[in-house]
């Protein structure tokens, strides 16, 4: 099987990678870029623990090819904080608990990031919707929910 | 698994014609790797549309009319103000299916080529009267979208042909579209029904309906009788009942685990009346 050079940019670094054609985004970032902060919970697209941007766009890298990044985009878990610096939505997950096992917790984070940043101040019900492919199997919605509308108002300043 | 990725259709044709193993074409991926996963499918030729300059864009027609590239995904559907103001049923259709992260990469095309009965986004193509463009190694041609889907997983394209892009006609004055289905949960299921419902007014009368349903039958049904009930009518609850028992009347659902015939059978109908007070609002505004 002939590997594929593919070239991208991951939270702001130029990356290069040979991939499988087989193998996905999601393979790609956590066995050759060493990017384990995604992670795969079904590999079907179901449960958005593999969430990261793509060309500023939130998708499931599981369901994307590896090849399919050439050119691309690519903003990850591990672009989230500034240095030592987190980011609020990630403090603010500390604060509130709002994490058990932690394994779907990158997910919500990035999923978090990308719906603040398409809408600064939203409601509770647009919250749980736009997360709704985001599954957490410890159950701690309500204090996932709490801290991004926490987050949301610090970061538009009204905390 | 060979993966190519085509500049034309043209190309991804011949990439086609030439392989002698299966096959597969992808676009937002979120049906084709998932079947790859689950070893439903190992293709031994992959082709990627994505890189075919014109696939992610959405296009005024000179008529009015929209052409929507078979790339675009649902949240860049959803993000089009202006076909959102013409097409609001189609578009809530298609924001329908799958999660936000799915919506970043599902398109219009993926889902109607998957070919389920209960594919979100079919009904209201179906109602708007929506076209697509096929093109395959003998030419091309038009099919309206109810042609599409013959059975569930199956479609009318012949093996080398390509869907190129989804048209929907100009929209004009006084008309408006919605889409319902009856889920369970909130979000984030499959439909255990659908309908559609796009109507154009005159004053207060109906002068054209389409009427689709899904998750039905083995395909996404066009009814003529659910139109037939409501042309002419102001849409008063005469009309909204004759339009309820037509829906009930073309609904030929098998029971499964997502809900019993009957029920689907009564749902058609309240779904029917519901999206047509939806797409008569729109009409008025």
């Amino acid at each position: 099987m002939s590997k594929i050079h593919v070239q991208a940019t991951v939270n702001g670094d130029s990356v290069e990678f040979l991939a499988d054609p087989r193998e996905t985004l999601l393979d790609c970032l956590r066995d050759h870029l060493d990017l384990t902060g995604a992670k795969e919970g079904c590999g079907t697209g179901d449960c958005g623990a593999c969430s990261v941007m793509l060309n500023g766009r939130l998708v499931s890298s599981c369901l994307v090819l590896g090849v399919e990044a050439e050119g691309a985009e690519i903003s990850t878990i591990e672009g989230m904080a500034d240095g030592n610096e987190l980011h609020p939505l990630q403090r603010k997950f500390i604060e509130h608990a709002a994490l058990q096992c932690g394994f779907c917790t990158p997910g919500f984070l990035v999923a978090a990031k990308a719906l603040l940043e398409k809408n600064p101040d939203p409601s509770e019900s647009e919250i749980r919707f736009w997360l709704a492919g985001n599954l957490c199997r410890c159950t701690g919605y309500d204090k996932i929910v709490r801290a991004v509308q926490d987050a949301a108002a610090e970061m538009r300043g009204a905390a | 698994m060979r993966y190519h990725a085509p500049a034309t259709f043209d190309e991804a044709i011949a990439i086609a014609a030439g392989a002698s193993g299966v096959t597969r074409y992808l676009a937002g991926g979120t049906d084709v790797l998932v079947q790859l996963r689950a070893g439903m499918v190992t293709p031994d030729d992959l082709i990627d549309l994505k890189k075919i300059p014109g696939t992610h864009d959405i296009t005024r027609l000179p008529d009015g009319g929209w052409r929507i590239g078979i790339a675009v995904s649902g949240a860049e559907l959803g993000a089009h103000a202006e076909l959102v103001a013409d097409w609001p049923g189609v578009v809530e259709g298609m924001e329908l299916v799958g999660s936000t992260q799915v919506q970043g990469r599902a398109t219009l095309t993926g889902n109607l080529c998957n070919g389920s009965p209960a594919a979100d986004s079919v009904p209201g193509l179906v109602a708007a009267g929506a076209t697509v463009t096929i093109q395959g190694p003998n030419g091309t041609r038009e099919l309206p979208v109810e042609q599409v889907p013959v059975k569930p997983g199956k479609t009318a394209l012949e093996p080398g042909e390509i869907i190129t892009a989804i048209t929907l006609p100009a929209r004009g004055k006084s008309a408006g579209d919605a889409y319902l289905r009856f889920i369970p949960r909130t979000e984030m299921d499959i439909a255990v029904v659908g309908c559609a419902v796009s109507l154009v007014l005159d004053g207060d009368k109906v002068t054209a309906a389409r009427i689709s349903l899904g998750a039905v039958a083995p395909t996404v049904l066009l009814v003529q009788d659910c139109a037939d009930a409501i042309i002419g009518t102001t849409l008063d609850d005469a009309a909204l009942d004759k339009l309820a028992a037509a829906a009930s009347a073309a609904a030929k659902p098998i029971s499964d685990k997502r809900g019993p015939k009957e029920f689907r059978v009564d749902v058609a109908g309240v779904l029917a009346r519901r999206a047509a007070k939806i797409a008569y609002e729109r009409a008025k505004a």
